[in-house]
């Protein structure tokens, strides 16, 4: 079985992000970027089961900037088979155009199974994992904390408003994953050098036309300076009523 | 019907679920200044569902599979049939737990555009503009529908409920079911029912100021006196306190809840990213410096251990 695991190329969560000026684009400052979170925990159980022998095969897939390369290079030194780096060279690629380029990619490599973190930590869409399986027509499965294949099914757990619910899923299928599935590893010195000869592909992303323009970056909104109402449980009282009578939260 | 905005809409029981009223707060709106009618689907709601949702604002409802179980592809299904069958340019999806993956299927089998996590749709002249938090609220986005049918995914707590109004019910069957819907092997019920923190109206957050696990009955505590779900920060979660399901903040839910009570929180800058679109946040902390309170419109400096039990036996008070 071949995993393709999509990945993305993120600021990391401590960066400050702002409008650049013009609205345009967003300026990032401080920080390095790194695989988004849940892409790394899906790349993570990839690499188990890849170890586990459960898959012969496992591709990372990244649509992005050039520099994501060292993201790419990051996935082979974790333990990923090949890279393929769609380079992205649209200023705005919105989500239905990002599933579309994906969704063929997938095609193209054969893969049976794809694992992708549940939303992307700098779009926050959440929605590209199941646009993808809607268009290739495979079975789909969200916030996954627990995976495992065997037979040509993944069993799936996932958390729903506080239930379990354990899911038998047909490959070929494409899971969402959730904190929680796996703990992502730190490159060995062995990998790192092992990955500068795994194969990564590098191509333009095909043409792909966007469903939607961008407009603006803008701040959010900012927030009236709030007070500190008192100390320690002296301060009870004082919150209570505001409680009550400004927010009618009571 | 080529002006019509869909609304999915999310029933329980014989009752249409809060985000539901929202979606069609939100599609008056379009509607209003678009042109068009506002068609309400309904996907396996129980008879009385389906008179919650005639009575809740829509035009039109389209009642698909009434009384029927219906699973999580085949809904998506359903709802890409409806886009077709009405026609409709505008699909607005509340994002609650499943309708974060109906969204994306029923938008991805269509091809058709999309926008998640919307707080705000404005229209200007014929253009719909939705405006989203991306990195988790420390920028807005901005986006213009460009492709029909364009599919919208609504934040809960973030648009105002539509005026009640009567509609026309259409009946019709559901789709056939997807030979490779995933198979529900088993469900491990929770004690109790937790609304998805995305949802809720009232979140009482704890962090590190609680000293440890044994101390959260304090945010249980209070959440119950007050009607809230309990959320939690990334450095409790990352230390094995509480679920992930609890985590707020960037790598965790991005939060609209009326009232936001930090407790114990510093509040780092992929926190408070997270729940900075709360309407009242309150934040009790030991710290006087602590960033969470620039965040916050009302503080208490206190050891969140002292102040939590007086502040919850206040609020049952205050409640009577």
């Amino acid at each position: 079985m071949h995993i393709a695991v999509l990945m993305k190329r993120v600021p990391e969560t401590t960066a400050r992000v702002r409008p650049a000026a013009g609205g345009r684009s967003v300026e990032v400052q401080g920080g390095e970027t790194i695989i988004s979170t849940y892409d790394e925990i899906a790349l993570e159980r990839a690499i188990q089961l890849r170890e586990a022998g459960v898959a012969t095969k496992l591709t990372v897939v990244c649509l992005g900037a050039a520099e994501a390369t060292k993201e790419v290079r990051k996935a082979l030194a974790m333990g990923a088979d090949e890279g393929l780096l769609l380079v992205d060279a649209e200023p705005f690629r919105d989500p239905a155009s990002a599933a579309e380029v994906l969704a063929g990619a997938v095609k193209d490599l054969g893969a049976q199974l794809v694992i992708c973190g549940w939303k992307a930590l700098d779009d926050d869409s959440a929605v590209v994992g199941g646009c993808v399986a809607a268009r290739l027509g495979w079975a789909y499965a969200s916030f996954a904390t627990k995976l495992d294949v065997a037979g040509g099914t993944a069993t799936v757990h996932r958390e729903m408003e506080g239930a379990t619910e354990v899911l038998a899923v047909a490959l070929p299928a494409v899971i969402t994953v959730q904190k929680g599935l796996a703990e992502p590893r730190f490159a060995s010195l062995k990998g790192i050098m092992a990955a500068k000869k795994k194969p990564l592909v590098e191509k333009p992303a095909p043409a792909a036309s966007n469903a939607s323009a961008l407009d603006a970056y803008l701040p959010p909104p900012d927030r009236p300076p709030g007070r500190i109402v008192g100390e320690g449980v002296a301060a009870v009282a004082e919150l209570v009523r505001v409680l009550k009578e400004e927010v009618h939260a009571l | 019907m080529s002006n019509s905005i869909l609304v999915y809409l999310e029933t329980e029981g014989d009752a249409l679920r809060k985000p539901a009223l929202e979606g069609l707060g939100a599609a008056r709106a379009m509607a209003t200044a678009l042109g068009g009618v506002v068609v309400g689907v309904t996907i396996g709601a129980s008879e009385g569902g389906v008179a919650a949702a005639a009575a809740a604002g829509a035009d039109e409802i389209l009642a698909l599979g009434v009384g029927e179980t219906v699973l999580p592809m085949r809904r998506a299904a359903a709802l890409a049939m409806a886009t077709q069958k009405c026609a409709a340019a505008y699909v607005l999806v509340p994002a609650t737990a499943s309708g974060r993956d109906m969204l994306a299927l029923a938008a991805g089998a269509l091809g058709a555009g999309v926008a998640a996590d919307a707080t705000k749709i404005d229209v200007s002249g014929s253009d719909v503009k939705v405006t989203r938090p991306v990195y988790a609220g420390k920028a807005l986005q901005v986006v213009v529908a460009k492709r029909s049918p364009f599919f919208i995914g609504l934040r809960p707590n973030s648009f105002a409920p539509a005026a009640a109004k009567t509609a026309n019910v259409t009946r019709d069957a559901l789709p056939a079911a997807p030979a490779n819907e995933p198979v529900l092997r088993e469900v491990k019920a929770p004690e109790v029912r937790r609304v998805d923190l995305t949802e809720a109206a009232v979140i009482v957050a704890g962090g590190r100021g609680l000293k440890g696990p044994e101390n959260f009955h304090l945010v249980e505590g209070l959440a119950a006196a007050i009607g809230g779900a309990v959320g939690a920060s990334r450095a409790v979660v990352d230390a094995g306190w509480r679920p992930h399901s609890e985590q707020v903040g960037q790598t965790g839910k991005t939060v609209s809840p009326k009232l936001y009570i930090a407790c114990g929180i510093s509040g780092a800058i992929q926190h408070l990213a997270g729940m900075s679109s709360s309407k009242c946040i309150v934040a009790i902390n030991k710290d006087r410096d602590a960033p969470i309170f620039k965040a916050a419109d009302y503080g208490i400096v206190g050891d969140c251990i002292e102040v939590l039990p007086a502040l919850t036996a206040a609020i049952h008070a205050a409640k009577g």
